[in-house]
């Protein structure tokens, strides 16, 4: 990673995989990846390690005991279902 | 979000103090409340306290709530503060959500080049991951971390992100690029490793 075009457009790569990048910088971005794999690992897991916060974070969810304990301290227990 | 629900709130009632109107207002929302609050600590007693805490400021300044932005966006907004609030007790030096973000230091390059995309599914979700995840969203700067969060984790838009922060749009990108930046660089060392591991294993 030590080409200056590398440097130049790590900036934008995060726009890039949300397909918000404007096309003369997308234009710019598939060039350089034909050529530069290093670019293409970083574009590559970049996609990845935001799939696997996002993945990771939907498993989590309030149990029903919070569920319950919030509706108490809201003072709303008769609406515990 | 949940834009049906959410219209058939009804603010009236909410500021007439109408219970049921209340509860639904919690239902709507707790579980998003408490998600984001639980990847802002990393840790589920402090995000329970948090997701009280936003609870009882909603519904003790609902009059105040003005209906020219969302509310949902108002109510993550209350719970964002709170996050940042309790992150300053614990550590206040570190965190403002307006302090610019490393204004001078710019995009740090990568170092790590190793492709791990292709791991198995088992090892990237395993609970030793997961721990792995966490660390490194906490060492994420807060103002870093409450972006990506709203756009990663909880899929809000850019322009729902810099409503709920108070900040723009273009900081908005620029803070998510940084943050998911260094989440990559962080990952990749750990996985990497265990990619080496994969290939030669001892
Ligand atoms: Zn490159």
């Amino acid at each position: 990673m030590s080409h200056e075009q590398c440097r130049y457009l790590l900036g934008s790569l995060s726009e890039y995989i949300d397909g918000t990048l404007e096309e003369s910088l997308c234009h710019a971005i598939e060039q350089h990846l034909a050529g530069c794999d290093n670019c293409r690992v970083v574009i590559d897991t970049l996609r990845k390690t935001v799939s696997l916060y996002h993945d990771e974070a939907q498993r989590e969810t309030a149990s029903e005991e919070v569920h319950q304990r919030l509706l108490k301290r809201l003072n709303l227990d008769d609406f515990i279902s | 979000m949940n834009k049906t629900n959410q219209q058939s709130l009804s603010l009236d009632a909410l500021r007439a103090g109408d219970r049921a109107e209340y509860a639904r207002l919690v239902e709507n929302y707790y579980q998003f409340v408490y998600r984001l609050a639980l990847k802002m600590l990393g840790n589920p007693q402090d995000a329970e306290d948090i997701l009280q805490d936003t609870f009882i400021k909603v519904f003790r300044h609902l009059d105040t709530f003005d209906g020219r932005s969302n509310l949902s966006t108002w109510i993550y907004r209350i719970a964002v503060n709170e996050a940042l609030m309790f992150l300053r007790k614990k550590q206040p030096e570190l965190v403002s959500i307006d302090q610019p973000v490393e204004t001078d230091e710019g995009e740090q390059d990568p170092v790590q080049i190793v492709d791990w995309c292709c791991l198995p599914e088992n090892e990237l979700m395993s609970s030793e991951a997961k721990a792995h995840l966490d660390q490194a969203m906490s060492s994420l700067p807060p103002g870093l971390r409450a972006v990506f969060i709203l756009r990663d984790i909880q899929g809000l838009s850019t322009r729902e992100t810099s409503e709920v922060l108070n900040i723009s749009e273009m900081a908005v990108k620029t803070r998510l690029s940084r943050a998911r930046l260094r989440l990559r660089e962080l990952l990749t060392e750990y996985f990497g490793e265990r990619l080496v591991e994969r290939k030669s294993p001892s």
